[in-house]
């Protein structure tokens, strides 16, 4: 049901049944290693190209999810899911392998919630028992996609940040005593004229601003109505803007109940520059450690905002600036549903 | 970015711009040329080192010398390369790693080894010079007006 201008309220309350996380090496060297459900060691899984790697850890995080909800394939009626490679190759290789009625999104690093938001919508309005909602970023094949050959040794500024090399995937469903997830606010493109792809936390804050004052304008709340709300791959750099930012438009929220994926992946001693990024990010971090917090008592009510950057190697040659999206999806624990 | 660009700016989005600015992480421009100035010198001396040792053991003279020192240091980056340590290297060291010949083996190397998984000929012949084929077009475009200059200065002074 639409609440003001951009935000679904969800009255049937979807579920995360089950979630599915796996992640490559930097990512296990992290601090959160233990929230994740397979860390490989190895960049290329084992695969001949790194482009099936990817799809590789995609698959493996819908069969993590799968196994805990102790449902096969067949119990799911959708899959909704996007990366950031060309034509979303990974996400569709890897619907072909689960041959569940498969819908692509493409959000750049938002793709995360962009899936979850979508998912949420299908289930709450009777569309589907059960449905995957999953995102999937490669180092690597962002590195080559978007950026430099991997071991071009080329000097990356302090801004930049470091694609996340993981997949997260939730199964989502109409029944359950997992997380609910209770509303979800869309995000309009915001472009504040950054140009630089090694800047995308100060591209990226403004959107998230946006979305999060939109949220919160729609619902009619305060900023402590979450324990927490975190954004998807602002960096230390975009988070530091953000809430500078949101303090500029009167929305004061503590150190403690904000904070960002992309901090919380890797310690400051890895040689991520200002963070991790990538849509695998928000989905792992989400997915493995929030929820995790949440069934932990921790947390009951976290608003996820992952904020994504729609350019093309095309876009940033050609001089445009980077236009940023950010969607909101909040999650409330199981325990009084 | 350009006063030009930065015309076509909004004044929100100008605005925006100096606020993120403030808090964006700067690298310090001294500090960088030092390291890239020691890093690219001692590469230097290396090459030194090497073209003496050609000189001394071979039958090389300080002309001839040129050619397998360049092999050898270019045989050191791709060496590097491969092993994936001189990205790293590069990211410390900076313009120090880039601008030597090294930095330009580096540059076909590390894209060559990029683009393998897409076959010999469409992955990595197509696209070993992806960064590179600008360094070539814009070196023999420059040494090309360079060359036309000289002769036409010789043509007008003779």
């Amino acid at each position: 049901m639409l609440r003001g201008h951009q935000t679904w309220i969800f009255q049937n309350r979807p579920v995360i049944v089950s979630t599915g996380t796996v992640v490559g090496p930097m990512e296990g060297e992290g601090p959160l290693a233990l929230d994740f459900d397979l860390v490989h060691g190895d960049i290329w899984l084992g695969q001949d190209s790194l482009e099936k790697a990817e799809r590789k850890m995609l698959e493996e995080a819908c069969e993590q999810a799968f196994a805990k909800a102790d449902l096969n394939k067949e119990a799911v009626q959708f899959f909704l899911c996007g990366d950031l490679i060309n034509q979303i190759t990974p996400s569709c290789f890897a619907a072909r392998t689960l041959s569940v009625p498969f819908l692509g999104l493409y959000g750049a690093c938002s793709t995360s919630m962009e899936a979850l938001a979508l998912g949420s919508l299908i289930i709450d309005s009777g569309g589907a028992q059960h449905l995957i909602c999953a995102a999937v970023s490669h180092n690597s094949t962002v590195e080559k996609q978007f950026r430099y050959p991997t071991e071009y040794g080329g000097q990356k500024p302090p801004t930049a940040q470091w694609t996340v090399t993981g997949a997260g995937a939730a199964l989502v469903g109409n029944q359950g005593t997992g997380p609910h997830i209770t509303s979800a606010t869309i995000g309009r493109v915001i472009d504040m004229g950054i140009s630089d792809p090694f800047n995308m936390g100060s591209a990226m804050a403004p959107a998230a601003v946006d979305t999060i004052t939109a949220h919160f304008r729609d619902l009619n709340i305060g900023a402590d109505h979450y324990d927490l709300i975190v954004t998807g791959d602002l960096g230390h750099v975009g988070y530091e803007i953000a809430r500078d930012l949101l303090i500029k438009h009167g929305l004061t929220i503590s150190e403690e109940r904000f904070t960002d994926c992309g901090i919380l992946i890797y310690s400051r001693e890895q040689p991520v520059f200002a963070g991790g990024s990538g849509c695998g990010c928000s989905a792992v971090v989400t997915y493995g450690h929030i929820l995790k917090r949440m069934k932990a008592g921790e947390l009951t009510r976290v608003l996820v905002v992952a904020t994504g950057a729609l350019l093309s190697p095309l876009s940033y040659q050609q001089k445009e600036s980077i236009p940023c999206i950010a969607h909101a999806v909040a999650l409330e624990s199981g325990s009084e549903g | 970015m350009s006063d030009q660009q930065k015309k076509k700016l909004t004044p929100v989005q100008q605005e925006y711009q100096k606020f993120a600015q403030a808090r964006e992480p700067k690298r310090s421009v001294l500090y960088n040329c030092v390291k890239a100035f020691l890093v690219g010198g001692f590469i230097c001396l290396l090459g030194q080192f090497i073209q003496d040792f050609f000189i001394w053991n071979f039958d090389f003279t300080e002309r001839t010398a040129g050619s397998p020192t360049v092999a050898v240091l270019i045989l050191i980056s791709v060496i590097l390369t491969s092993i994936g340590v001189y990205d790293h290297f590069g990211q410390w060291a900076g313009a120090g790693t880039a601008v030597p010949v090294t930095g330009f083996a580096n540059s076909i190397a590390s894209a060559a080894i990029e683009h393998r998984t897409e076959g010999f000929v469409l992955g990595v012949g197509s696209n070993m010079f992806k960064l590179a084929g600008s360094v070539i077009v814009f070196g023999v475009l420059a040494a090309f007006l360079v060359a036309l200059i000289k002769t036409l200065w010789s043509m007008a002074g003779g």
